[in-house]
């Protein structure tokens, strides 16, 4: 760490601080990964988590995931409150038994040292209606502050978990504020660097999140956005039908991710429908039981695949 | 004797399940133990965020050897008979046993000695048992052995077992056992963070020494005492006084293994929020306490919060990082606060007309309105202005659509309160807003006010009838909609205010306004709008001519409905009565007489009912209504008939008999007379006339006389005596 030029720091440079982050839990043995690339509501939607997750094979990784929820944008005008924000996620299969030990050695890696600040496990349980998943867990406070979560996945996209993965979720513009002692999102330090050459969180996302709040709340076209659900939700329900096999002495899956990736798409077309305010509070659970109907469906796949089964 | 320490190191327990838990461990633990005969003298539990421990002293060294007598076959009997003998009891021969005498001859007896096995044999077997079936509210599977069904699950994952037993004097044992991978042993760990190695423990004492000394308070109590004591003099200490809540420091000793209270502050500007929200704010997102000037009784700038460590810097960076957490949040819900005052309640209304009630019951615009059309009916019964209720009625939910009470819905009703002051509505609408909820449980009061209790009152019994109309009732332990809590909460606004309503009066207007919707479509008041309604419907505007067109039944039954819903009135006055330890039955008894709608006067006549029925004159009454009901009913079912009518008093051979027709007619008479003037008392001293009379016709008079026809009479005057009773309360539904 000592080697670290300044602007690397983790207090000191958002990037460094995920950069620090990666490096500690690449040590740990896991591989990272790079962000998915469709848009979704949260790292756990990651094939690497919501897939990975299920079946026995053993599985460490982690990865920003850049989140998007449509309903919380703010067009930039409230500080920490984002339609796109960043998750960091790690997902370990089985869960260690020392995992709270490593993820309070990651606190310590990103700067928070536990000896100075109050580190709490405060009882939170993880559901996601979505996926038809849920595990038991905490949300981790760092002096008042919830900075994480930590969750022992007990069952996703309704596939009871065996063995039990723990995943750990970081809020990261939240912990790099608290880091660099900010209180406003868009002034963290993005890389480091001071006078002319500093780069602010600000200066990558402002314009963004102005443009996209005003796309998700006033402008998405929703007409399109409800034929793209049913497309989506249709085509992943054509690729779960036509990617079964009888192999050997077993049923197999051979197209469980490309259906997974219409799940995923029709989650978040959702979100915007939802951020446009053209779904009734009755509809609201239909739409998100059928993103779970696919979920499921996609999970019963995956285990009927090489990675997601028995070997 | 010897002493069992038990400990269960696991990752943190949710703060709300720790309390439970320690005493379901010391619960299980020593049931089991007096079952296996090891009867213990003293037991204690504790739990921290990361462990549940157990004390269990005095506990016998062995268990008890247990003697018992097993009868054999008869001295003589086949061998067959004597083989399956020594199969059964392990004796070796016939020599082994006894030989006992009865009075069918000489039998053999075998002597069966179960010798006592050592207790931390014993305890090693209930272990693991009682670990595996721990009743955790939630628990959960991890780590490498969930890849197997059957491994086991824990609130969290479990790390450590710590088991010992063993005399104060000597080095205990090792209770030897292991689940799961995790073997019992007599290590432990302290403080997560200042003192995370392993301790070597042996007995309780030196056990919750040692953990002391690694910075975790193994008491819950303990915790909670430094807490406090801590938290009123930081506050004490700068001239305010802490606002203590029980709930908050419940949860918060149960976060925290080391407590360390320290104070922290936020801008004055934040003070401009009503203290309940800002107190909602710091407790529930940061489980922090409120300070107040105890002078004013209004809140500080100041919290006090609980770290769970010793900080080299004092906590100086603990208070500023908790401080830089309540600020944005503070600054949320002032911004919530503000922007809501820009919006006046009324205008919120149309909103309600998105958002679906019940699937079957229809928008909360409908419902808002269906309230406000009873509430106007209730107030002229219970002295409230109409047009205020009409107006309370009309904005007391709408607090339901603002900002502050979408992030902190404890704060229903009272924000409805603040902000309809703040938008000049009369004190007793405001007030409204936030009593008609009430009363929300057992320990919250019932509203006062009038304008407030005909709200509260429309509120309750339009949710009463509107899923009595469609069906949802409480089934055994199932009552998604409180229902119970709605009845529960009528039941009290109108004994604790004294008020006299009759209820068919009022729930005619309930139940007729969903009928009405349901068969025409249209609101009550519309009704006579409809062409296609033909006269005989048009009535149904009416209520009163509602409950008279019994026969109609789509889309259900009014007067069905109604009678449904007053029985689940006196249902849920039952169980009131019974946990204030009045008995019960006599509400069966004053309902079954029918027409009885008026609850006070229900409760009114059942106290007096009870008095009576303390009395001699009572008590002996009620065994003769009893017994004239018990031969009533025999001869009924002899005779396959009734006997019903007046008797003949011509038929009347003995005195008794005139004597008991005259004191029927004179006590129906004053009784009915006292009813009428709702003096309970003076009509039940009427009814302790009849006992004499009752008593002397039992005495002299044989009911069931040759002559058929006087038997015939003297059972209707029997007859004549329950319905005299019947006068104030249907005796035969008393118990006793």
């Amino acid at each position: 760490m000592d080697a670290l030029p300044d602007h690397m720091r983790p207090e000191r440079s958002f990037q460094g601080f995920i950069l620090a982050l990666q490096r500690f839990w690449a040590e740990q043995g896991c591989v990272i990964l790079q962000p998915y690339d469709m848009e979704m509501g949260a790292g756990t939607f990651h094939p690497a988590t919501t897939l990975r997750a299920l079946g026995p094979k053993p599985w460490n990784a982690a990865y920003v995931q850049p989140s998007r929820r449509p309903k919380d944008g703010r067009y930039g005008e409230n500080p920490n409150r984002m339609q796109h924000y960043y998750q960091f996620q790690v997902i370990m299969k089985p869960s260690p038994p020392n995992l709270q030990e490593l993820y309070l050695k990651s606190l310590a890696a990103i700067g928070i040292d536990s000896a100075v600040h109050d580190i709490r496990f405060v009882e939170d349980d993880w559901e996601s209606p979505t996926l038809g998943a849920w595990g038991l867990g905490w949300e981790c406070w760092c002096d008042g502050m919830e900075v994480s979560q930590f969750t022992y996945f007990q069952q996703v996209a309704g596939v009871e978990c065996a063995p039990v993965a723990g995943e750990l979720t970081y809020g990261l513009e939240r912990l790099a504020m608290y880091v660099q002692g900010v209180d406003r999102v868009y002034d963290l330090n993005f890389n480091g660097r001071e006078g002319a050459e500093k780069v602010t969180y600000g200066d990558v996302f402002l314009q963004a999140e102005q443009e996209y709040s005003r796309h998700n709340f006033e402008y998405a076209d929703t007409a399109m956005l409800f034929e793209q659900f049913k497309m989506a939700e249709e085509a992943c329900r054509k690729y779960l039908a036509a990617g079964w096999r009888e192999g050997g002495n077993q049923k197999e899956h051979l197209m469980a991710l490309p259906a997974y990736d219409q799940c995923i798409k029709a989650s978040h077309v959702f979100n915007l429908l939802d951020a446009r305010g053209v779904i009734s509070v009755t509809e609201r659970q239909s739409y998100i039981g059928r993103v779970r109907d696919l979920a499921k469906a996609c999970g019963e796949a995956w285990i009927h695949t090489e990675t997601g089964r028995a070997a | 004797m010897p002493d069992l320490l038990l400990e269960l190191f696991s990752e943190e327990i949710p703060a709300r399940m720790q309390a439970k838990a320690a005493d379901d461990l010391r619960r299980m633990v020593t049931d089991k133990l007096v079952a296996e005969g090891l009867v213990y003298e003293g037991a204690k539990a504790f739990a921290t965020p990361r462990r549940l421990a157990l004390t269990v002293h005095g506990i016998p060294a062995r268990q008890p050897d247990l003697k018992t007598e097993r009868r054999g076959p008869k001295i003589g009997a086949p061998d067959a008979a004597v083989q399956g003998f020594l199969k059964a009891t392990g004796l070796k021969s016939l020599d082994e046993a006894t030989i006992q005498k009865d009075a069918k001859g000489d039998f053999y007896v075998a002597l069966i000695e179960k010798p006592g096995r050592p207790a931390i044999d014993v305890i090693a077997e209930m272990l693991p048992v009682i670990i595996r079936t721990f009743p955790w509210p939630k628990s959960m599977r991890w780590g490498a052995r969930s890849a197997k069904s059957g491994s086991l699950v824990w609130v969290r994952p479990l790390h450590a077992i710590t088991a010992t037993f063993g005399l104060e004097t000597e080095e205990p044992d090792v209770v030897k056992f292991s689940i799961d991978g995790v073997e019992a042993g007599q290590t432990t760990y302290g403080h997560r963070f200042m003192a995370p190695g392993a301790i070597s423990v042996r007995r309780f004492e030196d056990y919750e020494a040692k953990l002391k000394a690694a910075k975790v308070i193994l008491d819950p109590q303990a915790r909670k005492d430094i807490i406090l004591e801590d938290a009123k003099e930081l506050a004490f200490a700068q001239g305010l006084e802490l606002v203590e809540d029980q709930v908050l420091l419940d949860e918060v000793s149960g976060l925290v293994e080391w407590p360390v209270v320290m104070m922290g502050s936020f801008e004055q500007e934040f003070l401009s929020i009503p203290d309940e929200v800002i107190r909602a704010t710091i407790r529930n997102n940061q489980k922090c306490f409120v300070v107040k000037d105890p002078k004013t009784g209004k809140l500080t700038n100041k919290f006090v919060l609980t770290a769970n460590i010793e900080a080299p810097d004092d906590g100086k960076t603990i208070v500023a990082g908790n401080e830089r957490v309540i600020r944005p949040r503070l600054s949320d819900a002032k911004f919530f606060y503000e922007t809501d005052l820009k919006t006046k309640l009324e205008d919120r209304l149309p909103k309600f007309e998105q958002i679906v009630f019940h699937e079957k019951l229809g928008t909360q615009a409908e419902r808002i309105k269906r309230i406000e059309r009873l509430a106007a009916e209730i107030a002229p019964l219970v002295g409230a202005d109409v047009e205020k209720t009409r107006r309370a009625a009309r904005l007391a939910k709408a607090d339901l659509l603002t900002e502050v009470v979408g992030e902190f819905p404890e704060l229903q009703g009272l924000m409805g309160k603040y902000y309809a002051l703040a938008q000049g509505e009369d004190a007793s609408v405001a007030a409204a807003s936030e009593e008609h909820w009430k009363p929300q449980g057992p320990t919250d009061r019932a509203p006062t006010d009038p304008v407030s209790i005909a709200v509260a009152l429309a509120d309750k019994l339009d949710t009463l009838a509107g899923f009595w109309a469609i069906d949802e009732k409480p089934t055994g332990s199932k009552d998604p909609y409180a229902l119970r809590r709605a009845a529960l909460g009528v039941i009290r606004i109108v004994l604790e205010n004294q008020l006299r309503i009759q209820f068919n009066l009022v729930l005619v207007w309930a139940v007729a306004t969903f009928f009405v919707k349901k068969r025409f479509g249209v609101d009550l008041d519309d009704l006579s709008k409809i062409p296609t309604v033909d006269e005989h419907e048009s009535k149904l505007a009416g209520p009163i001519a509602v409950v008279a067109s019994r026969e109609v039944t789509e889309p259900f039954n009014i007067g069905e409905v109604m009678r449904d819903v007053l029985a689940f009135f006196a249902d849920r006055l039952k169980v009131q009565l019974r946990e204030q330890g009045a008995r019960h039955d006599l509400v069966d008894a004053v309902f079954s007489l029918g027409g009885q709608d008026d609850l006070l006067l229900v409760v009114r006549r059942v106290e007096a009912l009870g008095k009576f029925l303390d009395s001699d004159d009572g008590k002996n009454l009620l065994a003769g209504t009893k017994r004239a009901s018990n031969i009533l009913a025999i001869e009924e079912k002899k005779d396959k008939r009734s006997f019903d009518g007046a008797p003949d008093a011509a038929l009347y051979k003995l005195d008794e008999e005139k004597a008991l027709a005259a004191a029927i007619d004179q006590v129906k008479r004053e009784a009915s007379a006292a009813v009428a003037k709702e003096d309970f008392a003076a009509a039940m001293s009427a009814m302790a006339k009849l006992r004499p009379a009752v008593d002397a016709f039992f005495d002299k008079v044989k009911v069931n006389d040759d002559d058929p026809k006087v038997r015939e009479n003297r059972l209707k005057l029997l007859n004549e005596i329950r319905a005299a009773t019947r006068a104030v309360a249907d005796f035969s539904r008393i118990e006793g």
